[in-house]
């Protein structure tokens, strides 16, 4: 499978990456020469096979459901690069 | 001073028990040392100077009062993936810009629980993707390894790059790194150090950025094996802030190490010999061996079908899980923001300038292999085979195998600004092609130097060890330690 050009914008805009025309071509280029690499996965018989969830046998642990941590807003928007009042800032998004 | 910053962590924990010298006289000489040789090695990023004395006096406190800890009073440097309350956290990270943590990770803290000292942040490649360490915000790392005759600077692997090259120039007496598909392990063979990934589960990922969540593991880097036994009992625990992490305890590493290995059965993989491999990493292999046999360990011809799949379906798997977990880096919550013209505009701006290509590069196939009609194809494929390649490691171990033996990496470290390299993203993931596939099973290995190549650089021997034996890798792997000696580079810094 290779991708063309405007699947690499496509994928790009899923991933919120901005891409100009030029970075996208390159970028086209380089998705397909590690695509062809892991396209040798399909010579691999997996019928029957179960994908793996977890590479250790274990139960997942659960927590008991309490309250263990809380209260400190303050620390939360600490490192925000727009905050006001304990809330993130974000550009206004409804008209 | 220069003689203190060449004793290795149990070296320098008995002239602290006796007494001979202080924590704060180890921290200034490690501080010297960084300030003198850090702008040539580029393996700081930052330097905690006032920190990393007050610890040590902290530490000095405390060892006269009779409490001691297994690392008291030993300055170590931490890479910069786990998060260290209010200090520089950033992965090496342009999106991470100015993020100080109000919060310390799980692997960290037990560190300091135990008496260990911070010296500062450590360099690696941007949010740990990447073989060379060329992928870091701040500049590559140079290798204090060079090749014989030459002044041209080396990488020193990736993704822990600053971990390995402050070790091997005694810039710090130990680091901590972490390993996704060879980053401990490649930079270790890399720089003629140890390092050791252990069992997915050993230690905690709690504080640690999430590169691909079911493959990574934190582990020491350090210049023996002893030493790196000495930092994983510390590093390792059961959180309950990691679900992942297993609850067991954590053996006495260090007791192990000087124990026979007569009639210990050491697998060799008949896939490891690649195409193309260079004869000096065959030769060392072989050498390996003859090391093991000579010890009375038996020798036994394995095979592990499915190896040549690793790497492909780690370049599924890890993309795909990275693309999730980098979605955090929105500039909303933390980091660099990039204005746009309105909040999607913002978030696609803030990411194109907050990542670098290669990171870029992996979000892109990670979210292309997940995306809508693809995933059955990549990804759930990319996932069972994995179950087949942990079965060839199972099927392998209840054969009677203990421990696998391989090479570390298939070349030595190359250049900085290596071309080919440079140009073909795929020839840069070969460099991991024996280590990955540990990751892949969550199994633990540990590279050990066991020589020097006809260039005069260091190569790796890989040991790969059943569920939670790291008992087994360290008692084992010292065995090649002692038969090779150690590698120290030609001090021309």
């Amino acid at each position: 499978m290779s991708v063309d050009i405007d699947t690499v914008k496509r994928v790009a805009k899923l991933a919120r990456l901005a891409v100009t025309d030029e970075r996208a071509e390159r970028m086209q280029g380089e998705l397909n020469a590690i695509l062809g690499f892991v396209e040798q996965l399909n010579e691999v018989d997996v019928d029957g096979v179960e994908p793996m969830t977890s590479v250790v046998e274990m139960e997942m642990r659960k927590r008991a459901d309490v309250v263990t941590d809380g209260n400190k807003a303050a620390e939360i928007v600490s490192n925000a690069p727009a905050s006001e009042d304990n809330f993130f800032m974000v550009p206004k998004v409804i008209e | 001073m220069s003689e203190l910053i060449s004793l290795t962590i149990a070296e320098a924990r008995e002239k602290l028990v006796a007494g001979d010298i202080t924590s704060v006289e180890l921290t200034d000489a490690y501080l010297a040392a960084i300030d003198a040789a850090n702008e040539t090695f580029n393996a700081y990023i930052t330097v905690t100077g006032d920190k990393a004395r007050e610890m040590a006096k902290a530490s000095d406190r405390r060892r006269a009062k009779g409490e001691v800890g297994v690392l008291e009073g030993i300055p170590l440097g931490i890479k910069d993936l786990f998060a260290t309350r209010g200090v520089h956290t950033q992965a090496c990270s342009h999106i991470l810009d100015n993020f100080k943590p109000e919060y310390e990770s799980t692997v960290t803290q037990n560190l300091w629980d135990d008496g260990a000292v911070m010296l500062g942040k450590l360099n690696m490649d941007e949010f740990a993707m990447g073989s060379s360490n060329e992928t870091s915000y701040y500049g590559p790392v140079k290798n204090p390894w060079r090749e014989a005759g030459s002044n041209s600077a080396l990488v020193p692997g990736g993704s822990s790059g600053g971990s390995a090259a402050s070790v091997a120039a005694h810039l710090c007496a130990g680091a901590t790194a972490t390993d996704t598909g060879g980053s401990i392990r490649q930079p270790a063979a890399f720089t003629g150090t140890v390092g050791i990934k252990p069992t997915y589960g050993r230690c905690s990922r709690w504080g640690i950025a999430a590169f691909a969540s079911s493959l990574d593991q934190a582990g020491p880097i350090a210049r023996d094996v002893r030493d790196v036994a000495i930092m994983l009992q510390s590093m390792a625990s059961v959180d309950e802030k990691d679900t992942t992490s297993v609850d067991r305890p954590v053996p006495e590493y260090e007791a192990c190490i000087g124990k026979s290995v007569k009639g210990m059965k050491i697998g060799v993989p008949k896939e490891y010999r690649i195409d193309g491999m260079p004869d000096d990493i065959e030769a060392v292999w072989q050498q390996g061996i003859e090391w093991y046999r000579d010890a009375g360990a038996e020798i036994v011809d394995i095979s592990l079908p499915h190896t040549k799949y690793a790497l492909p379906t780690y370049y599924i798997v890890a993309p795909a899980e990275a693309s999730s977990n980098l979605a955090r880096y929105d500039g909303v919550r933390y980091g660099l923001r990039k204005t746009g013209n309105d909040i999607t505009d913002m978030y696609e701006q803030t990411r194109a300038k907050g990542f670098g290509d290669e990171v870029r590069r992996r979000i892109l196939i990670g979210t292309y292999v997940l995306s809508s009609g693809y995933y059955d194809a990549y990804y759930l494929r990319a996932q069972k085979v994995r179950t087949l390649i942990k079965r060839d490691f199972e099927n392998v171990f209840a054969d009677g195998v203990d421990a696998i033996l391989t090479p570390a990496t298939p070349s030595s470290a190359f250049a900085i600004g290596d071309e080919e390299m440079a140009s073909d993203p795929v020839k840069m993931y070969l460099n991991d092609i024996f280590t990955v596939t540990v990751n892949m099973a969550g199994l633990p290995g540990i590279s050990v130097p066991a020589g020097l190549d006809s260039k005069g650089l260091p190569l790796g021997l890989q040991l790969i060890g059943k569920p939670f034996a790291e008992e087994e890798l360290f008692q084992a792997s010292h065995i090649i330690e002692q038969a090779a000696g150690k590698f120290t580079p030609e001090k021309w810094w």
